[in-house]
């Protein structure tokens, strides 16, 4: 053995870099399980999928809201668009104004087609699903956004 | 004198009083001279955390105000509150709000308990933000007091956090929209990455709004993590750093204060002391005890007096102060509780405790920015100050360094000037969106008033550094930048925004609806 040959790691010193090893493995696999913890596999949350009653119920060119639900139906010449109120920025309840929807939190404005006019609000209202169910009333899936200025015709 | 055990017996039942008085106490009574006094201090495991002498300076009150003693005695005044009110609070959706009505109306002093709870805790924040400008402006993060300066950033952060999640437990309308903008904060990094496009591989927005509200919407499994954090988490990571906190005081050599100088005489209080002379010959066994440029043998010890007890006095005389104005304001002033949480409609306009709002006027600019962004960017700042400004030099005294007073008044007005300019100009203007509607988000994450405040007062500060070639007078120019932004961004949100967060000039005018 040469003297330029690094120094044979003793077996008590091996021991000793194993148990220090250890320790730190066991202290990373807990803090792993405990970071894990608060993310559970499924999300509890209710369905947001509404039935808003039957089509004849919502008169061309009315728009009806339905504060419980977030959202707004609207109906016009083309069919039927629902409009989120809740806002892109922050997660208020937006209300109906003049020019369209106002933010009570942080002053985002939108116009009545839910595009952003002012404020902080990052991207538009979002337009929501509207389907029929088996009976024939309209239902809105608040889950599912779709392209703006998509109207269902009934 | 042959005793009997029976007769042993019945004269240590006679003295058990004392006897168990002295197992107690371990010097059995008040202190007479000094010595006595100095045992006082460090045989007592709750006064030992204070050195056995006390320098006049520290005692002075216009040095300290006292601050951050009103600061801890106000947490425990909350603490002891606290515990009272869990007694009949329950963290339930459907219960909080009855349960607090319980407090309100059917229970003795409940509703004074939660008063007190609740102004100590508004007394609480006030007064460590009250006691960061103290520790800045009398230079006392200086070296060796870094650590400590961001102990106590630490302690701040954490006393904001225990005040939010302490007003989302009612479930009012309050807190549950506050739970509702606080977790899309913690969502808010998802406007910078759905600008760019990026959120479906990179979503630290998404984990972050999931990990504190524990599903898809806020409801119960929010509310329990809320009061968990409230209850224990927050508070056991506040005592832990308050210890570590009150720890280095002591092993940093007290609170700051300029050098005694060695020999002569010194004046104070009236009296003109003796200061030692440090004899070259003579070594030192104490200096590793506490982290210092020379022993305390060298500052003199004829400026200090014993802890006990004007120490003791000054503090427990704070402490009632505390608790006096705690009480006041509790038994004038019920805390509020506003309807019951309403998840179809907020409060028009919705506004968040007035410590708070300042930052409420910064998300109204871009949630990420004013948000997060920000606020990272100030707390990293003010970290970072006693490692940037490195110099000895003025510690302890009021404005110590040439030239500090000047920087500070000139920065205030400046800094005066700038918000109050950039709050007009956004009120009568508005801002990108309302001048470009089609423009790119990330536009106006980068460039909003608060983004441009940050910068111009950054600016500023490299200016005065420049111009008055200090580190020190670029810190307190920044520093007092930071202190007039966040008042009068407080104060504009607090009187002028009013419904749909507009601006009125005074909350009569707000439109009836």
């Amino acid at each position: 053995m040469s003297r330029l040959d690094p120094p044979p790691v003793s077996r008590r010193s091996f021991l000793s870099i194993a148990a220090i090893g250890s320790f730190f493995a066991a202290i990373g696999t807990a803090v792993a399980g405990i970071l894990r913890l608060p993310n559970p596999a499924v999300l509890p949350g209710p369905v947001r999928r509404f039935k808003l009653g039957p089509p004849e119920q919502f008169l061309a060119g009315s728009e009806t809201p339905f504060p419980d639900n977030n959202l707004v139906l609207f109906r016009d010449d083309d069919g039927f668009y629902a409009i989120s109120t809740t806002c892109t920025h922050l997660g208020c309840t937006v209300a109906r104004s003049a020019e369209g929807f106002a933010c009570p939190c942080h002053g985002s404005r939108f116009d009545p087609q839910g595009n952003v006019v002012g404020g902080p609000a990052p991207r538009p209202l979002p337009w929501l699903e509207v389907s029929r169910a088996a009976d024939g009333e309209l239902i809105v899936h608040a889950d599912i956004e779709i392209q703006e200025g998509t109207h269902y015709r009934v | 004198m042959a005793e009997t055990a029976t007769h042993e017996f019945v004269q240590n039942l006679k003295e058990l009083p004392g006897t168990v008085k002295d197992a107690c106490f371990r010097t059995g009574k008040l202190p007479e001279s000094e010595r006595e006094e100095s045992q006082a201090t460090f045989h007592n495991l709750f006064l030992h955390i204070h050195s056995v002498r006390v320098h006049l300076r520290s005692l002075n009150p216009t040095l300290t105000f006292g601050l951050g003693l009103i600061a801890a005695a106000s947490f425990i005044i909350t603490l002891i509150t606290g515990v009272l009110l869990m007694v009949y609070y329950k963290p339930s959706t459907d219960l909080a709000y009855q349960s607090m009505k319980d407090i309100h109306f059917t229970v003795y002093t409940g509703r004074f308990i939660r008063n007190i709870h609740r102004w100590a805790a508004q007394v609480m924040v006030l007064v460590v933000l009250l006691h960061m400008a103290r520790v800045f402006f009398t230079a006392s993060y200086k070296k060796p007091r870094e650590f400590n300066w961001l102990v106590g950033l630490g302690l701040l952060v954490i006393t904001l956090a225990l005040s939010f999640t302490g007003y989302l437990l009612p479930w009012d309308q309050l807190a549950y929209w506050a739970i509702t903008i606080g977790s899309n904060i913690a969502n808010s990094p998802r406007e910078l990455t759905d600008a760019i496009g990026i959120t479906q591989w990179f979503d630290p927005g998404g984990f972050q709004k999931q990990l504190l509200l524990g599903a898809n919407y806020v409801g119960q499994d929010a509310l329990i993590r809320f009061y968990v954090l409230h209850v224990f988490i927050l508070p056991l990571v506040l005592v832990t750093l308050m210890g570590v906190h009150f720890w280095r005081i002591r092993k940093d050599g007290g609170l700051a204060k300029p050098e005694d100088s060695p020999g002569g005489l010194a004046e104070w209080g009236g009296e003109r002391r003796e200061v030692f002379q440090p004899l070259a010959t003579k070594t030192y066994g104490l200096m590793a005890l506490v982290k210092g440029k020379r022993p305390t043998v060298n500052r003199g010890p004829e400026n200090t007096v014993m802890s006990w007890p004007h120490l003791f006095w000054a503090e427990l005389a704070v402490f009632m102060l505390t608790v006096a104005i705690t009480l006041v304001l509790a038994f004038y002033s019920d805390a509020p509780l506003k309807e019951l949480a309403n998840p179809a409609i907020p409060e028009n306009p919705a506004k968040a405790p007035w410590y708070f709002l300042g930052l409420q006027e910064l998300v109204s600019y871009s949630a990420f920015m004013g948000g997060l962004l920000i606020p990272v960017i100030v707390l990293v700042g003010l970290a970072l100050i006693p490692f940037l400004d490195r110099r000895a030099g003025g510690e302890g005294v009021w404005f110590g360094e040439k030239g500090e007073k000047g920087v500070f008044w000139q920065s205030l007005v400046f800094a005066i000037a700038i918000t109050v300019g950039m709050l007009a100009f956004t009120v009568n203007f508005g801002w990108l969106r309302s001048w470009f509607p089609k423009i790119h988000q990330l536009w106006i994450i980068a460039i909003n008033p608060g983004s441009l405040l940050v910068v111009v007062f950054a600016a500023w500060s490299l200016w005065v550094l420049r111009r008055r070639n200090s580190v020190r007078l670029a810190a307190v120019s920044l520093f007092t930048c930071f202190l007039v932004g966040f008042t009068l961004l407080t104060y504009f949100a607090t009187v002028h925004r009013g419904p749909n967060w507009h601006f009125y000039w005074w909350p009569s005018q707000w439109p009836l609806h």
